[in-house]
């Protein structure tokens, strides 16, 4: 390591991977990034988002001075003014009056203090965080059958299992770093198999043994299935239930009452009955499995049942706490687990104990030197937006996360923010679709600019660590919690340093968690004591961390003792729920929603890499070949897809990896970069009734063709207002920025239309170019300037519009040759030149024509032929089932050749 | 060997490409002798302009000298004595100003056209000129040498290769033009305010939207001209390129039939079966011709029909024009305007002064018009002249597709 070179934690998905920062030119946030060799989560791997966290860093849209009211003020009065109202309104109104709506992308240190505020001196538990839209239903799976909110896995486990199992997953896109390391265990041991259930056929299938294209929310009735035949089958772990679990009988009965006939079983799952045997037997025989389960199974109205039910078949084969075992719940954020531990729900109290535990109430209590420690569950996420909409919460402080754009029923949220007395926002970005709505702007610190730590999703804590100085006036979130706290009266804020808050969250972990007052799981009482070298130098390490396991704990429940009073697992008797919402005639789709490859969340950080934008820069709803038929949508044509809830328009995506019947949208885009994209607008807001989760991947849509009167392409070098446009999608590029849009309002007079589009380019119209067919309504226009590309606008009624990836390739261009300036409107490069095409790997910046040209020139037939002359897939590996696909493709055209 | 007797009127491109052709599809048929007004052996025409700028010499410009008349047994009599006044049909005999004469079997008339000369008051005076031939290059020459002001009349091809020569001479020029733009009957406006731009940026000036309503001569020379608008231009010469007009006196005196041009049928025969035309004198189904390519194609099939094959027929075909002042890059053909029907693609690169249209009508190029760059434009040539159904590149259409990638 240089001596310039900082390790740190990425901040994007719940893998936690470890990279090595080389600051470069730290005045300029100039910072190159690479994995740390040395993190046991990664050893060394990025994907794509990661590898580009170094495009991430700039001021670009940071916010970096706080406001009240859309003018800036200094730190003293913005504290001082939400302290006030805080009180006032507490004083007023009871402290239920008031919530937090705060992210798995705080710090831990964020967290807690947060947490302590809310819980332990405000005294109510309206603090809230995104994490239940992605991973509560997990933690009542966890907590219901093991005792506590404990996932029992490590990564190795899924190298030394037999069959790993993936449901309602995308680990290639959503965890891309684990799952590199699931391809890697698959290489090395052919004989593990791989079985992917989820409605698509995704990415994750690429190296699956056998996918399962189940129907939508038919997980729970498949694993009540899979416990039957395990009894049936004489496969049970008769031993283990009987020694270290209880309710099994029920839980049993409660299956075999579900999944009577197995033929029927299959047929109700919408399998073919010889896929889902096959699962099965290899489930019954095969020693070693590990399920890995994501927001596929967490976001339904059912997600914590679903979980039960995977959990109960480890439980009844006795496949948990042994090497290349468990249920293995995948989070999907940087510090959700950190999160879980603070006791950052609404439905938690702190340190894995319990809000209606007077116990525990009294210990923390205790503890934090508090009498007013609440003690009944708070407001969950939709419940606390609904009560800001009806009054009964006047003030909300939503820190690090944009609710406008990731809650269900987004549209409402947005109503709710702006009708509501004090909207308080923390963030690090300036613009967010929720900064719109804020009274009270806080700058937080950035990714580089944090200390402190963060919990993966095996438990491994890790430290972030600051590569920059605060830019401006942002602060760390916890620092800004505890000057409010203050402010507020409320003692044991006066915290140094994160470290000091690690300290005591350590502390809290281990207070009175003994055999006299009751184990619990989460204890890193070892750190209790933790001096600032010390927490400097922490190493990343799994809980728990005691004095009699100093070095961490990689695996629980190896001894076969749970944290339940009886300390014995819970079998949970299952009755499968179809989604709340039916698909109907009016509403004949099941819309689900999820991830892309290369961006994270709302795109406030990841769309600031150009690099990460040109994968999939709109958003495109995908659909079965069948379904577009019957709905008369055409490829790349455009949809209106519409809801009981809301509306939005996208790029139509016509694929055989979609399931007939269902629709996928990714969950990505806001109006910073889209007029309607928002697809949290259309989700219902339905939750599961024990973990407060929406139903996120199950809402009733229907889909028709949106037919604009227009369409345009526009790229520019500077960022453009545009304004009044009906679909509008905005995508940085490398210097440039590209816009499409479409209308159905009619275009007066192109000429000018286009013009006032480019006004800002626009210096001279001396320097313009433009074409025009104007009788079929097509016109183009392009600025240039000192001989080089400022921007060009492609207008079409009917015809298409260009692949972009040679126009933007003109934007690096110091000067436009001749040829090129005659071929610019023509969307086409002049002979000799190369258009690289749609970028398929993000890491090289290999584009897709470049890859079917090599392939077609060097005769290549795998993907390891393309790294050697491309070097495309050789980084994250998350664009390898693209490329295979490419392959396949082009084999397909040179058999046609024949 | 009785060879058959063939006399050409003209030692112009038409009269000699005839020959030419004639050569190659039958070089022992005829004996052939060829009368010539001018005291030159065949030239191009066309290459008078680089003649008039000094990019060539007369040398350079010649098709045919005297040795390959010499070689090819052809017998030339040329020179003004030898301009021939009258053709006695009856007897088959042609008679030059100095009496010359021969007999023939076939005759053809090549005697090309003259240039239009208004009729302006004082057209007569010294200095005032057309630009057809070595003759008028070579006058145009020497008045450049101790003469400083020039004017040109009319705005086409020829008034503006003529302007840029004399600009190349040293001498400041004046284009007066009658029509609101340059080359109205090869670019609209837009391509016109390009050009003008162009020439202007030379150092040409253009007076447009009137006329020369008297030339005032001073010592019995040229000294200005008065304008339609009653100004004044000095002039020390007046070129006058304000269009063509076959010349048909000839072909009246002998008492073919003529309207604007010697009426010819499909194989370039006049009302007089053994006598042919071919050229800028002759008029075809209503179409009279100033340019090269129609012209070239009159010659070949009136060839083949001398030599006996009877097959050929003439039919005018759309041709494009170019135009030969160096820099300058344009292309047009066809309908460049186009009727309601037609539907019109227009590229511009206003900074390079580049400009392309294309006329469509029923999917098919009409016209076009090119500007500033003609790469591709013997491509697009071959979709007009073929009719081409464009519907599947329209996008593209414009963008010269063959040098696209992919």
């Amino acid at each position: 390591m240089s001596p310039s070179s900082i390790k740190t934690t990425c901040p994007y998905c719940g893998v936690g991977c470890g990279i090595e920062a080389t600051l470069v030119d730290p005045e300029k946030h100039i910072v190159s990034i690479k994995g740390d060799a040395q993190h046991p989560a990664n050893f060394g791997r990025l994907c794509s988002k990661g590898a580009t966290l170094g495009d991430t860093v700039s001021l670009e849209n940071r916010l970096l001075q706080p406001e009240i009211n859309g003018r800036t003020t200094d730190w003293e009065s913005a504290l001082a003014h939400v302290a006030e109202r805080f009180a006032a309104i507490i004083a007023e109104h009871g402290p239920d009056a008031v919530g937090f709506y705060v992210s798995g992308q705080l710090l831990t240190e964020d967290y807690y203090v947060a947490n302590k505020m809310m819980k332990g001196f405000i005294g109510s538990a309206n603090i809230d965080t995104n994490s239940r839209l992605c991973m509560s239903s997990a933690v009542v799976g966890y907590k219901r059958a093991f005792g506590a909110d404990a996932v029992p896995c490590s990564y190795e486990d899924l190298e030394q299992a037999e069959l790993i199992v993936l449901v309602g997953s995308n680990a290639a896109w959503c965890h891309p770093v684990a799952f590199q390391r699931i391809r890697r265990a698959k290489e090395s041991n052919p004989g593990l198999k791989i079985v992917v259930i989820d409605p698509r056929a995704t990415s994750t299938c690429d190296i699956a043994d056998l996918h399962l294209s189940i129907k939508p929310g038919m997980d729970a009735l498949l694993f009540n299935g899979l416990l039957a035949y395990l009894a049936e089958t004489g496969s049970l772990d008769r031993d283990f239930i009987d020694r270290h679990c209880q309710d099994f009988v029920p839980a049993l009965a409660a299956a075999q009452d579900s999944a009577v006939v197995f033929d029927e079983l299959a047929a109700a799952c919408g399998l073919p009955a010889h896929d889902l045997a096959q699962l099965f037997a290899w489930f019954a025989k095969l020693k070693k499995v590990v399920t890995v389960y994501s927001q596929g199974i967490n976001q339904s109205s059912s997600g914590s049942d679903k979980c039960n039910a995977i959990i109960n078949c480890h439980l009844a084969s006795g496949k948990i706490g042994k090497p290349g075992c468990g249920p293995f719940s995948l989070t999907g954020q940087p510090n959700a687990m950190g999160g879980r531990e603070v006791g950052g729900l609404a439905n938690t109290l702190a340190a894995h104990m319990d809000l209606e535990n007077p116990l525990h109430v009294d210990r923390v209590g205790r503890f934090w030197g508090s009498d007013r420690v609440a003690n009944r569950q708070g407001l969950k996420a939709v419940e606390l937006f609904d009560a800001i909409a009806d009054g009964r919460i006047k003030a909300v402080w939503i820190m690090a996360t944009n609710p406008v754009v990731s809650m269900p029923n987004a549209d409402k949220i947005k109503r709710t923010l702006q009708q509501c007395e004090l909207v308080v926002v923390s963030d690090c970005i300036a613009n967010t679709d929720t900064m719109a709505f804020a009274h009270v702007k806080l700058p937080a610190t950035g990714w580089s600019e944090k200390d402190g730590t963060v919990t993966n999703l095996e438990r491994r804590i890790s430290r972030q660590r600051p590569l920059f100085a605060p830019s401006g006036q942002s602060r760390p979130d916890w620092w800004i919690v505890c000057q409010i706290a203050q402010r507020m009266g409320f003692t044991g804020f006066d915290y140094q340093s994160s470290a000091e808050i690690f300290r005591e969250h350590a502390a809290l972990s281990g207070f009175e968690n003994d055999s006299e007052h009751g184990i619990r799981d989460f204890d890193i009482s070892a750190f209790a004591d933790i001096n600032q070298p010390q927490f400097d130098a922490l190493p990343p390490i799994q809980w728990p961390v005691t004095a009699k396991a100093m070095h961490g704990t990689a695996r629980l429940f190896s001894d076969g003792r749970f944290y339940t009073e009886q300390g014995r697992a819970c079998f949970i008797p299952i009755s499968p729920r179809v989604p709340f919402h039916a698909t109907d005639a009016d509403y004949p789709f099941t819309l689900n929603t999820g991830r892309l490859r290369d961006q994270w969340h709302t795109m406030t950080r990841t769309a600031l890499a150009a690099k990460l934008n040109s994968h999939k820069p709109e958003p495109t709803v995908e659909i079965h070949p069948e379904d577009a038929l019957r709905t008369g949508l055409k490829h790349a044509g455009m949809a209106l897809i519409t809801s009981r809830w809301g509306s939005m328009l996208a790029r139509v995506d016509i694929t055989v990896s979609q399931q007939s019947g269902s629709l996928f949208v990714p969950m990505h885009w806001t109006e910073q970069f889209s007029s309607r994209g928002r697809v949290g607008a259309l989700v219902n807001p339905v939750v599961d009734p024990l973990s407060g989760q929406p139903e996120s991947k199950q809402t009733p849509v229907r889909i028709e063709a949106w037919q604009p009167r227009w369409q345009a392409l526009l790229l520019s070098r500077q960022a453009l207002r545009i304004g009044g446009v009906e679909y509008q999608i905005k995508v940085k590029g490398d210097g440039y920025w590209r816009y499409h849009l479409a209308g159905q309002t009619e275009i007066d007079e192109l000429r000018s239309w286009s013009k006032t589009l480019l006004a800002n380019e626009l210096q001279e119209p001396s320097e313009s170019l433009e074409f025009s067919d104007i009788e079929i309504g097509d016109y183009r226009m392009a600025s240039i300037e000192a001989g080089r590309l400022s921007a060009c606008v492609f207008v079409t009624a009917q015809g298409g519009l260009p692949e972009p990836g040679w126009l933007c390739s003109l934007f690096a261009k110091p000067e436009l040759t001749r040829r090129e300036r005659l071929s610019l409107l023509g969307g086409l490069p002049p002979q000799g030149e190369q258009d690289v095409g749609r970028t398929v790997c993000s890491c090289f910046n290999v584009g897709e024509k470049t890859i079917l040209q090599a392939i077609a020139k060097h005769k290549l037939d795998n993907v390891a032929g393309i790294g050697e002359c491309l070097s495309a897939g050789t980084g994250c590996g998350s664009c390898l089932p693209e490329l295979k696909t490419l392959l396949a493709d082009a084999g397909k055209v040179a058999v046609i050749g024949h | 060997m009785n060879k058959q007797k063939l006399i050409v009127i003209g030692n112009g491109m038409a009269g000699m490409r005839t020959v030419d052709e004639l050569l190659q599809l039958a070089p022992n048929r005829y004996e052939i002798t060829v009368f010539g007004a001018e005291p030159h052996g065949n030239y191009n025409r066309i290459m008078l302009t680089p003649l008039l700028f000094g990019a060539k010499s007369v040398d350079d410009i010649m098709i045919h000298d005297f040795a390959w008349y010499r070689r090819n047994r052809i017998t030339l009599y040329c020179g003004t004595d030898k301009a021939v006044v009258a053709v006695d049909r009856a007897n088959r005999r042609v008679i030059a100003k100095d009496g010359t004469s021969a007999e023939y079997d076939k005759l053809v008339i090549a005697t090309g056209s003259l240039p239009l000369m208004l009729d302006i008051p004082g057209r007569e005076t010294e200095g005032v000129m057309g630009f057809r031939d070595i003759a008028d290059v070579q006058t145009m020459i020497e008045k450049s040498q101790t003469k400083q002001h020039a004017v040109v009349l009319g705005g086409g091809l020829l008034g503006l290769e003529a302007a840029n020569g004399l600009m190349q001479r040293g001498m400041q020029v004046t284009v007066v033009n009658r029509a609101g733009h340059l080359l109205n009957r090869q670019l609209d406006k837009q391509a016109a305010g390009f050009l003008q731009r162009q020439l202007e940026d030379k150092g040409i000036e253009f007076r447009l939207g009137v006329t020369i309503s008297e030339i005032i001569s001073q010592d019995e020379h040229i000294g200005s001209v008065r304008l339609s608008d009653n100004s004044l231009l000095p002039a020390d010469i007046l070129v006058m390129a304000t269009g063509i007009q076959p010349n048909i006196a000839l072909g009246q005196a002998m008492g073919l039939a003529c309207e604007r041009g010697i009426l010819v049928n499909d194989t370039l025969q006049t009302s007089d079966e053994n006598i042919y035309s071919v050229g800028e004198c002759v008029e075809h189904r209503g179409e009279i011709f100033g340019l090269v390519a129609p012209v070239y194609e009159q010659a070949k099939v009136c060839a083949q029909h001398l030599a006996g094959r009877a097959s050929a027929a003439y039919r005018t075909l759309l041709s494009a024009t170019m135009l030969k002042v160096t820099g300058i890059d344009l292309f047009s053909v066809g309908d460049f305007e186009g009727d309601s029907t037609c539907h019109r693609q227009v590229l511009i690169d206003h900074a390079q002064g580049v400009y392309r249209k294309i006329v469509l009508k029923d999917n098919v190029i009409a016209g076009m018009i090119m500007y500033g760059d003609t790469s591709g434009s013997a491509w697009y040539l071959n979709l007009v002249k073929n009719r081409t159904n464009v519907v599947a590149m329209r996008d593209r259409l414009i963008f010269n597709p063959v040098d696209l990638a992919a």
